[in-house]
């Protein structure tokens, strides 16, 4: 497997784009302005992008340099500009009603890298790989998961949730493109092009909402219960 | 091409064929028949397939399709389904009044039948992730097909649930994918087989990890408390023929991914802790079905948790596993599938005619319709698995084997909550058919033989089968249930 034996600088280099993925989720955490939400968003996309093109390189995937320049002109440009039109829509530009303060926000996010690295380290432990980016890799995937689900929770406006859930997957292409490297190309395509349906069956929704509920908020939709 | 090749081929093509077909044609009346004689033809080609071969494996187009016992079984179901739910679909869905838009609506509808149809025969994890995730993208807008503001809403929660819950089973899958790196190096075809061959030589802890994460992840898609959130508010605002489609059809794709990875657990020798999540999860399904059927006042929220109950039943039969455990499960699936459609469209056309959701609203149904009345209230008592229905079998050969596998204690807890939900769902019929309104209406609208036929084809046979259960449908589910083992026994003695 590629992570168990790296030169120290292809290690570091792949550590430092991880944990580069990592802050910015902190960043998306901390702000409230949705536009932070995206520029985050687009910028953790080009690392994860720079990032296949550097395992391709080091582990010699050729493939992995058509995943990086799709994730880069997905993840990177189109979303963020689709994403960017539904804001321009909305006319909101920040969440409104706060359930947690940023700072609490990014303090929980800490107790998730906590319990998401214990996690690795165990699954790390088990498997021999103790030390190496491999476990940094799991590390990161699951603390995404765990922030991406923290966004979905204490966030509400449409746009944040969906951003969530972007996060959610990021973290685990980010960690994909580390442990697997081999995954087969179409698996990864498909799942690239599936996110882009999903997020223009989000902009639907977010319209429909607009003109048949008069709320993007989830706070707001609590007719069905029970 | 093999019969088995070209029938599952015929099967896929046919409501591939209809969607071009009523989006180019572009009007409601030729739209229903085109969706209907789609349907017709699915549901003949798996039933041929069924005959045909019985639970041989084959797999097609290098590998990535597979027709396996497990896989014809619930896509007969989703079949089933999707044909009464269009018969249904044609009385039901002209009464919404909007002919011109309605087209797109049998467009959809059949793509989320087709999804629901090939997720069961992806051969590869990967793959059939992705199928799964198409039928939350498809069936999201056909929820907020009516555009009411609590349409809407429950399709925003159910994108929004089902996608979060999925991408942890994409995190699981990964997880899967990359243990079985270890042993077959960096890149090879992430098939079911694959999986079950190498799960000895995978990492217990990792291995553990994956299927947790692949549990939840499609564990929210098959509606499993307490992931199930999305599950009574997308069915209940949802038109009819796609809660029916939604609760016979997807939750049992979902269930298919749940059962294939199980038996990777089984072989990575993980089975305790995995049997017992899924029999957890099963159980807590039913707790929490029972507490909200008891207090529902909504009539699709009440079928709609009637799901979680059945989803929750099969789970804890393919959780206690062994061949009643699994022939169980899966003679309750296509039960449960036949059954619920019925209530469904009855409640449908309860709902349309009394033009209200609330149970306490609804009165004397026996009376006002005999006919749909009299069929609703069997199917009532059959969905809580009463005799002679066939519920009720299936019910008990999954207690018997939890009898043979499990504490009796878990298995008397399971068997009160049964007629803990027995007792609270028939109340709210009584209140339906017996309670004196406050003021009587004096004319009710008609229904359509559109809405009663599919429901008698639902009933008859769920009756037939309570009396008689088959001795072929049983060496048939002691067949599929010895194919979901195989790979472990070969696999452990390498």
């Amino acid at each position: 497997m590629l992570a168990a034996h790296l030169d120290p600088l292809a290690a570091s280099l792949f550590s430092l784009l991880a944990v580069g993925s990592l802050l910015l989720s902190f960043v998306m955490l901390g702000s409230r302005w949705l536009r932070h939400y995206l520029y985050a968003f687009a910028a953790q996309s080009w690392l994860i992008a720079l990032l296949s093109a550097a395992v391709g390189f080091y582990g010699n995937y050729s493939e992995l340099y058509i995943v990086a320049i799709l994730t880069a002109a997905f993840r990177g440009l189109l979303l963020p500009y689709l994403l960017l039109r539904i804001i321009r829509r909305l006319k909101i530009s920040r969440e409104v009603h706060v359930i947690l303060q940023a700072s609490s926000s990014l303090v929980i996010g800490a107790f998730a890298v906590i319990f998401a690295l214990a996690v690795s380290y165990h699954i790390g432990t088990a498997l021999d790989l103790a030390g190496t980016v491999a476990v940094l890799a799991l590390t990161v995937m699951l603390s995404m998961k765990l922030i991406g689900f923290q966004m979905l929770a204490v966030r509400h406006e449409a746009i944040s949730q969906i951003l969530g859930l972007l996060v959610l997957e990021n973290g685990v292409f980010l960690g994909a493109q580390i442990l697997v490297p081999g995954m087969p190309l179409l698996i990864e395509i498909v799942i690239l092009f599936d996110l882009l349906v999903v997020v223009a069956c989000f902009g639907v929704l977010v319209r429909y909402l607009l003109t048949h509920v008069g709320t993007t908020s989830s706070l707001e939709l609590k007719r069905l219960v029970g | 091409m093999s019969a088995i090749g070209s029938l599952s081929l015929a099967m896929v093509l046919a409501p591939a064929t209809a969607i071009v077909l009523i989006m180019v044609i572009g009007r409601s009346r030729p739209a229903e028949m085109i969706n209907l004689i789609a349907s017709a033809i699915s549901l003949a080609s798996i039933m041929a397939i069924l005959l045909i071969s019985p639970v041989r494996t084959t797999a097609f187009w290098n590998g990535y399709v597979v027709i396996d016992g497990l896989g014809v079984w619930t896509i007969l179901c989703a079949a089933i389904v999707y044909f009464l739910a269009s018969i249904y679909a044609v009385g039901y869905m002209r009464l919404l009044g909007e002919p011109e838009r309605l087209h797109r609506f049998y467009a959809m509808f059949a793509g989320f039948a087709l999804s629901t149809l090939i997720g069961p025969m992806m051969n590869n994890a990967g793959l059939y992730w992705i199928a799964v995730e198409v039928t939350t993208l498809i069936s999201t807008f056909l929820v907020a097909y009516e555009h009411e503001a609590t349409s809407i809403e429950a399709a925003w929660k159910y994108i929004i649930i089902v996608s979060a819950g999925i991408s942890l089973a994409v995190l699981g899958t990964i997880l899967f994918y990359w243990s079985g790196t270890f042993v077959l190096g960096p890149t090879y075809d992430m098939t079911w087989d694959a999986l079950r061959l190498i799960a000895p030589r995978l990492n217990p802890a990792l291995a553990s990890l994956s299927f947790l994460l692949v549990l939840i992840g499609f564990g929210t898609k098959a509606g499993l408390a307490p992931m199930h959130t999305w599950l009574p508010d997308a069915h209940s605002e949802g038109p009819a023929p796609v809660s029916a489609l939604l609760s016979g059809a997807l939750l049992n794709t979902a269930m298919v991914g749940i059962v294939r990875y199980l038996a990777v657990a089984d072989a990575a020798g993980i089975s305790t802790l995995a049997r017992g999540a899924l029999v957890a999860l099963g159980a807590f399904s039913l707790f929490v079905a029972a507490l909200f059927i008891v207090r529902q006042s909504g009539l699709k929220r009440l079928m709609a948790y009637s799901s979680v109950e059945h989803m929750g039943v099969i789970a804890l039969g393919f959780g206690f596993g062994g061949s009643l455990g699994v022939a169980g499960a899966l003679y309750h699936m296509v039960n449960h599938s036949l059954n619920k459609s019925a209530m469904f469209f009855g409640a449908g056309s309860i709902m349309r005619a009394y033009g209200t959701k609330r149970i306490p609203s609804i009165h004397l149904v026996g009376q006002n319709y005999p006919v749909l009345g009299g069929l609703w209230l069997a199917g009532a008592v059959a969905i809580t698995g009463a005799p002679p229905f066939a519920l009720f079998l299936s019910e008990l050969a999954i207690i018997r084997a939890g009898l043979a596998v499990s504490h009796w204690l878990l298995v008397a807890l399971i068997a009160i909550l049964l007629v803990v939900i027995f007792v609270g769902f028939l109340k709210h019929f009584r209140e339906m058919y017996f309670e004196e309104p406050r003021h009587k209406r004096e004319k009710m609208p008609s229904i359509s033989a559109w809405c009663i036929v599919p429901m008698w084809l639902s009933l008859l046979p769920l009756f037939v089968m309570g009396l008689w259960w088959p001795q072929q449908l049983w060496e048939h589910f002691l067949a599929i249930a010895v194919s979901l083992t195989t790979a472990t026994s070969t696999g452990s003695s390498p």
